[in-house]
C-alpha cells in the first residue's frame, strides 16, 4: 500500500516537472553542446560549419581582441558608474524618503526596466543625434559637437538602460536594515558620517554586490547599446557574435568566441559569489 | 540630495517623454516642436510590415508566456516534491537561462536547430509519401522555443518564491479533512498561487515583446516588432519611429504595472 502510494507520489513528480525537464534539455543543455561541438569544428567554404576536430579558432580568438578589451573595459566600468548613481538614489528610497510614496517611487524606478531597452536606447540615439543635442549646440554657435558614436555615448546608455537593475539590490539590502543598529550608533556618539560607513554601508555591501555582478554579467553580452549608440566604432563581444552569424557566417569562430563568453560570464559569477561570501550571505534579488 | 534624487528621476523619464512628445511632432524636426498631430501613428498604423510584425510579436509573446506559466507552475510544484540532488539540479539549469547572456542563447539555439534541421529534413524527404515533404525551418516555432526558456525560469522563480511563503499548515489541515490531494491543489494552493502565476505570465510576455537579440538569431525570416523597429532605426530616425516607440512603451507599461499590481496583492496578502 505504502509502496503503491509512493510509486504514484513519483509519477505526479515526474509528470510536473517533465515538459520543464525536457524543455530545458532540449533548448538549454542540447544547444549549448551543439555550440561546443561548433567551436571545435571548421567554417564551411561556403559558410556555416563543417565537422572537423580543430582548436584553430580558439587560437584565432585575438583577431577579435578590440572586442573583448571594450567589453570587458566598458562593462565593469559602465556598472560601477551605475552604482555611483544609484547607490545614493536606494539610500535616499530607503531611508529617507517619505514612506507614503516609498512605493510609487520605487515603481517609478522599476518600470523602466521592464519597457524594451530597445527603445529607451533609441530615445538617446534620438537626442544625441545630429538633429538631436548637437543641433540645438549649433543654434547658439557652438558647431560640430558630435555625441553619438562614441564611447562615452556607449556609457550613457548603459547608465540609462541598467541603473533600474542596479538601484533595487541596494534597495531592498537597505530597507531590511535594522534602524535600531543606526539608532544604538548615533546613542554612541558616533557622527552621521561614521554611522554611514561604519554600519549602513558595510551591511548594504551584499545588495552592492548582487547589483554590481548582475549589471556585469548582463553588460557581457550586450548588443544594442553599443551598436545603437557606439555606431560600428565602440563594439562589444555582441557586436562580433552578431557579425560573424549574421554576416560573415563564420559559425565555427563565433561558437568559440560564444563560448569564451560564457566562460567570462561565469568566472565573473564565481569571483562575485566568492566575494559576496565573504562579506555576508548571499541575498535574493527582487527584480520586481 | 534631493536635486540630486530629482535629476535621477528626470535621467530616468526625460528621454521617454522627449520620445512620446515627438511622436505627436506634426514636422519631422527632433529638435523643434512645430505643431501637434497624430499623422505618424497613422502612417505607422497604415504601414502593413509594422502591423504584421506586430502581429508576429503578439502571437510569439503569448505562445511563449501562456506554455511558460503552465509548465513553470508545474515545475515549481514538482520541485517541492524532488530530492535535493534532483532541485539543485533544476535549480542551476533555471539560473543558467537567466544568467547567460540571450546573445549566446540565440546563437546557441540557432545552431542547434540548424544541426537537427539538416538531419531532419533529408530524413522527412525520404520517409514522406507524397512529393512535397514539409520542410522544418527557424520561425515562430525557435523564437517561442527559445523565449520559453527564459520565460519558463522567470515564471518557475517566482511562483516558488510564492509556494514557499504559503503556511504548510492549511494544506495539512486540508488534508485532515479528507480532502484528495487534487481537490487541495484545487481549492487551497492554486487560489493563493494565481496572482503570481499571471504576474509570472505578463513579466514573461513583456519580455518576449520586447526581447530583439534572441529573436535576431532565431526569427529566420519571420520579422518581430523589436527587429522592425531596429531595422528601421538603421534605415534612419523618422518620427514614424517615435510613434512606434511611444505604441511599444505603452503595451509593456500596462503590462508591467498590472504584474506589479498583482504582485503587491500577493505581498499584502501574506502580511510582508
Amino acid at each position: 500500500m505504502r509502496a503503491a502510494m509512493n510509486t504514484k507520489r513519483n509519477l505526479v513528480t515526474a509528470a510536473l516537472v517533465a515538459p520543464a525537464a525536457a524543455w530545458l534539455f532540449v533548448f538549454l543543455v542540447l544547444p549549448f553542446v551543439a555550440m561546443l561541438v561548433f567551436a571545435f569544428g571548421e567554417r564551411a567554404p561556403e559558410g556555416g560549419y563543417q565537422a572537423a576536430f580543430t582548436f584553430a579558432q580558439f587560437a584565432n580568438l585575438p583577431t577579435r581582441a578590440t572586442a573583448f578589451w571594450n567589453t570587458l573595459l566598458l562593462a565593469p566600468a559602465g556598472a560601477l558608474l551605475c552604482l555611483v548613481v544609484a547607490y545614493p538614489t536606494a539610500y535616499h528610497l530607503a531611508v529617507k524618503a517619505n514612506p507614503r510614496y516609498r512605493l510609487i517611487l520605487v515603481s517609478l524606478v522599476v518600470v523602466p526596466f521592464w519597457t524594451s531597452l530597445l527603445v529607451r536606447t533609441y530615445a538617446w540615439m534620438y537626442i544625441l543625434g545630429s538633429r538631436g543635442i548637437p543641433n540645438l549646440l549649433a543654434m547658439v554657435g557652438i558647431e560640430d559637437v558630435r555625441l553619438l558614436n562614441t564611447p562615452g555615448a556607449v556609457l550613457l546608455g548603459i547608465v540609462y538602460g541598467y541603473l533600474p537593475l542596479m538601484i533595487m539590490p541596494i534597495y531592498v539590502s537597505l530597507e531590511k536594515l535594522d534602524r535600531r543598529l543606526l539608532e544604538a550608533s548615533a546613542d554612541l556618539g558616533a557622527k552621521p558620517v561614521s554611522t554611514f560607513f561604519g554600519v549602513t554601508l558595510p551591511l548594504s555591501l551584499p545588495g552592492v554586490m548582487t547589483g554590481v555582478a548582475l549589471v556585469t554579467i548582463l553588460l557581457l553580452g550586450e548588443y544594442l547599446i553599443p551598436q545603437l549608440l557606439g555606431g560600428g566604432k565602440v563594439f562589444f563581444i555582441g557586436n562580433a557574435l552578431v557579425d560573424l552569424f549574421l554576416q560573415s557566417r563564420n559559425w565555427p569562430f563565433g561558437s568559440a568566441i560564444a563560448v569564451t563568453l560564457v566562460a567570462v560570464v561565469v568566472v565573473v559569477l564565481m569571483v562575485a559569489m566568492r566575494i559576496a561570501w565573504r562579506v555576508a550571505g548571499t541575498r535574493q534579488v527582487d527584480l520586481v | 540630495m534631493r536635486a540630486f534624487i530629482s535629476s535621477v528621476y528626470l535621467f530616468l523619464y526625460a528621454p521617454i517623454a522627449l520620445v512620446v512628445l515627438f511622436s505627436f511632432n506634426a514636422g519631422r524636426s527632433a529638435s523643434e516642436f512645430t505643431g501637434f498631430s497624430t499623422d505618424w501613428y497613422g502612417k505607422a498604423l497604415g504601414n502593413t510590415f509594422l502591423v504584421s510584425a506586430l502581429q508576429n510579436s503578439l502571437i510569439i509573446a503569448f505562445t511563449s508566456a501562456a506554455l511558460a506559466a503552465v509548465f513553470g507552475t508545474m515545475a515549481a510544484l514538482g520541485m517541492e516534491r524532488l530530492g535535493a540532488r534532483m532541485r539543485a539540479l533544476f535549480d542551476a539549469l533555471f539560473a543558467a537561462a537567466i544568467v547567460v547572456p540571450g546573445v549566446v542563447i540565440g546563437i546557441a539555439t540557432l545552431v542547434a536547430l540548424v544541426a537537427v534541421f539538416s538531419f531532419l529534413n533529408p530524413a522527412l524527404a525520404a520517409l514522406w509519401p507524397g512529393d512535397r515533404p514539409p520542410q522544418l525551418g527557424l520561425g515562430y516555432g525557435s523564437i517561442i522555443a527559445a523565449h520559453g526558456l527564459f520565460s519558463m525560469a522567470l515564471v518557475t522563480m517566482i511562483v516558488k518564491a510564492r509556494i514557499a511563503s504559503l503556511g504548510r499548515d492549511i494544506v495539512e489541515a486540508s488534508s485532515d479533512l479528507y480532502a484528495t490531494p487534487l481537490t487541495t491543489f484545487r481549492l487551497i494552493v492554486l487560489p493563493q498561487i494565481l496572482p503570481s502565476i499571471l504576474a509570472g505570465f505578463l513579466l514573461a510576455f513583456t519580455f518576449s515583446f520586447d526581447d530583439f537579440i534572441i529573436a535576431f538569431f532565431v526569427a529566420g525570416s519571420k520579422t518581430t516588432l523589436p527587429i522592425y523597429v531596429f531595422a528601421s532605426i538603421r534605415r534612419g530616425v523618422t518620427p514614424e519611429i517615435n510613434a512606434i516607440a511611444t505604441l511599444v512603451l505603452f503595451a509593456s507599461l500596462l503590462l508591467i504595472l498590472t504584474a506589479r499590481i498583482l504582485m503587491r496583492e500577493k505581498r499584502s496578502k501574506s502580511g510582508e
